[in-house]
């Protein structure tokens, strides 16, 4: 499809069972655009996210990458593709340190004609690590300490650096925010703001309506596995009152009707 | 200078942070194990005496009780070799019941490709094989130990990783499998006198030798590589592994495949040894490895343990089997013993964790 969108989804489903998690996604995303999701506990959020990353095999549908049509067999094709993702689980190593989990699945190595027995890099990991996490902000007490120790906040501040230390082609937050503090918060919002204008793209998911509206150019709601609503928050039309109605389905976008229930 | 570890983006490397590690708690176990029994080599009226590790008697040469601290090592040795392919098992949260067994079968297996032609100067009366097979340079029956150690490994591992058959019954499968192959590969005859450079293998202190060497590797293998990275990640949180990237499935079969390589090993160094394989052998050998890990605090959920606590793990066993001898105690008493200690283990590995989180 067209190489403007970073991202595109043509009818994108995912059914458990009969579980209708994800109902016929259509999700398109211009160059440089931040887009947020939003949707109550349930509406398929963070399954869209799973059949993006390759985490899980859609039901049905199709995915293109920049205009190049995407089958990922898995997370790690999904990001060598470039699609970096803080997911909703955060998918820590809980038994491991800081930098191994940054750099879990693409360590630094050293020896790599020693196959999976190629060293590690202790020394460029940890120094990334520092650098990493001093250019995001982030504050981790000891990088060394087992992520177990760690309070929620700080998990997420981990899975975050994560994100933020590698460049990529979109970046994907789900629920970047949820268990942190005022202070960390306002820094992952930096984050995002960097990343906005280093020109990423970004794909946040939030059920902070300020946080959105501050941070991203539109919204696309979710209701019951269903794309409702796509709202261009940035033409001013629209507050948060109505985007609440989108939400709990008071209101459904036109474009959308077809299928509201 | 200001405190970093508040502030923005404060960072700190801080070793003198880490915490204690759990290898010397268990040190710590075996030197009170090991002052328990010299107690009791003191007190008790009929052992006049004796000391348990120490050298009484010339007190000029050495200091220790070297014919002692060697049997202990000795008795180890082998189980350990298996240990430490079982601790990498435990550590993606996995298990594997089927070593014993494997020693067994490998050792058949093994020793068929090492036996010599002529046994003082008669056929060899044990020939399991033509005479194409008789003298062979050692390389063929190690090779083919280990190649089978390795296939028996991946279909463990494929059943655990591709399957999703539970670790404890995919090996326990296993575990019937390679006895059922021991005992049919001679209709239950042992198999007998080996060449002369295979019986090296396993001779004197050999099997100590290869134990403290494959342990110092798998050490290092565990701590400075990928694939130690990764084993450990998995039995963290394997969701997690899987979407980092980690082919969560491939490597598992690959620490099946170690582990039952290990085992084998294990298998031609007790053949070696006792210069003849039996389809009984290895009895229980599997759960002593087991053992020897969960006494070396690898964690059964997985994800937490060094190759260090298992090796350590080894020793508390072998201390205890020398220690009841030593004090002229029962068999019987020294299972108990272990039996506690295991349980102990367990008991103290779980209050951590909670204790942790
Ligand atoms: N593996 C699964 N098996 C069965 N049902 C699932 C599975 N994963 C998700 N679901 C169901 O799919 C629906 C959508 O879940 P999803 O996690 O996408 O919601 P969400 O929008 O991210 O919600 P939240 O805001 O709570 O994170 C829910 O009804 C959930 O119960
Ligand atoms: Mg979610």
């Amino acid at each position: 499809m067209s190489e403007e969108y970073v991202l595109e989804t043509q009818d994108l489903t995912k059914h458990y069972g009969g579980v209708h998690a994800l109902e016929g996604a259509n999700f398109k995303m211009r160059k440089g655009e931040h887009v947020a999701i939003m949707g109550d506990n349930g509406a398929g959020k963070s399954t869209f996210v799973r059949q993006i990353t390759g985490v899980e095999q859609r039901t049905r549908g199709k995915v293109w990458l920049y205009g190049e049509e995407v089958n990922f067999a898995g997370p790690l094709d999904a990001r060598e593709a470039g699609i970096e993702t803080v997911f909703q689980t955060l998918a820590l190593a809980d038994d491991l340190d800081v930098p191994d989990n940054l750099f879990l699945g693409r360590e630094i190595t050293k020896f790599d004609w020693l196959g999976p027995f190629r060293m590690l890099d202790y020394k460029a990991m940890r120094e990334a690590t520092i650098e990493g996490l001093n250019r995001t902000a982030v504050k981790i007490p000891n990088i060394r300490n087992s992520i177990r120790n760690m309070s929620g906040g700080q998990r997420q501040c981990v899975a975050i650096a994560r994100t933020a230390t590698f460049h990529s082609r979109l970046t994907i937050m789900d629920e970047p925010t949820a268990a942190l503090g005022v202070q960390e918060t306002a820094q992952v919002e930096n984050i995002v703001r960097t990343l906005k204008e280093a020109g990423e793209p970004l794909i946040l998911i939030s059920h902070n309506m300020r946080q959105v509206f501050d941070l991203v150019d539109r919204i696309v709601v979710f209701r019951r596995g269903r794309m409702c609503a796509d709202l261009d928050i940035k033409s001013g039309d629209y507050t948060g009152e109505d985007v609440v109605s989108y939400i709990t389905g008071a209101k459904t976008g036109e474009e959308f009707m077809e299928h509201a229930l | 200078m200001a405190d970093t570890s508040h502030g923005t983006g404060g960072l700190v490397f801080d070793k003198s942070k880490r915490s204690w590690p759990n290898e010397l708690n268990i040190a710590l176990a075996l030197i009170i194990i090991i002052a328990i029994f010299e107690i009791l080599g003191q007190v008790l009226p009929y052992m006049n005496g004796q000391s348990f590790l120490f050298d009484t008697r010339d007190r000029f040469d050495s200091v220790f009780n070297e014919a002692r601290l060697k049997i202990i090592i000795l008795q180890v040795a082998i189980i350990g070799i298996i240990a430490i392919g079982v601790t990498q098992v435990i550590l993606t949260a996995g298990i594997d019941l089927s070593s014993g067994p494997l020693v067994a079968a490998t050792a058949m297996i093994a020793m068929s490709f090492a036996q010599t032609e002529l046994v003082n100067g008669n056929p060899n009366p044990k020939a399991v094989f033509g005479p194409w097979a008789m003298d062979l340079p050692v390389i063929i029956p190690v090779l083919a130990g280990l190649a089978f150690g390795a296939m028996i490994g991946a279909i463990n591992g494929t059943f655990v990783a591709y399957f999703r058959i539970p670790p404890f019954i995919a090996t326990l499968g296993m575990f019937l499998g390679c006895r059922g192959i021991a005992l049919w590969w001679t209709s239950g005859n042992p198999v007998s006198f080996p060449t002369e450079s295979y019986s090296f293998i396993g001779s004197g202190m050999m099997p100590v030798v290869w134990f403290l060497a494959l342990a110092a590797i798998f050490h290092f293998i565990l701590r400075y590589t990928v694939y130690g990275k990764h084993t450990y990640a998995i039995g963290s949180n394997e969701e997690a592994a899987r979407m980092s990237g980690i082919n969560v499935k491939r490597h598992k079969v690959m620490v099946y495949m170690i582990a039952s390589m290990l085992a084998a090993f294990a298998g031609i160094v007790l053949s070696s040894k006792a210069s003849t394989a039996q389809a009984g052998m290895g009895e229980f050998y599997e759960l002593f490895a087991i053992a020897m890990a969960v006494i070396g605090g690898i964690s059964l959920t997985g994800g937490r343990g060094s190759i260090i606590g298992t090796v350590l793990g080894a020793m508390v066993l072998g201390v205890i089997r020398s220690g009841f001898t030593y004090v002229k105690l029962d068999g019987s008493y020294q299972l108990m013993a272990m039996g506690s200690i295991i349980i102990a283990a367990v008991i103290l590995d779980q209050y951590r964790q909670r204790n942790r989180a």
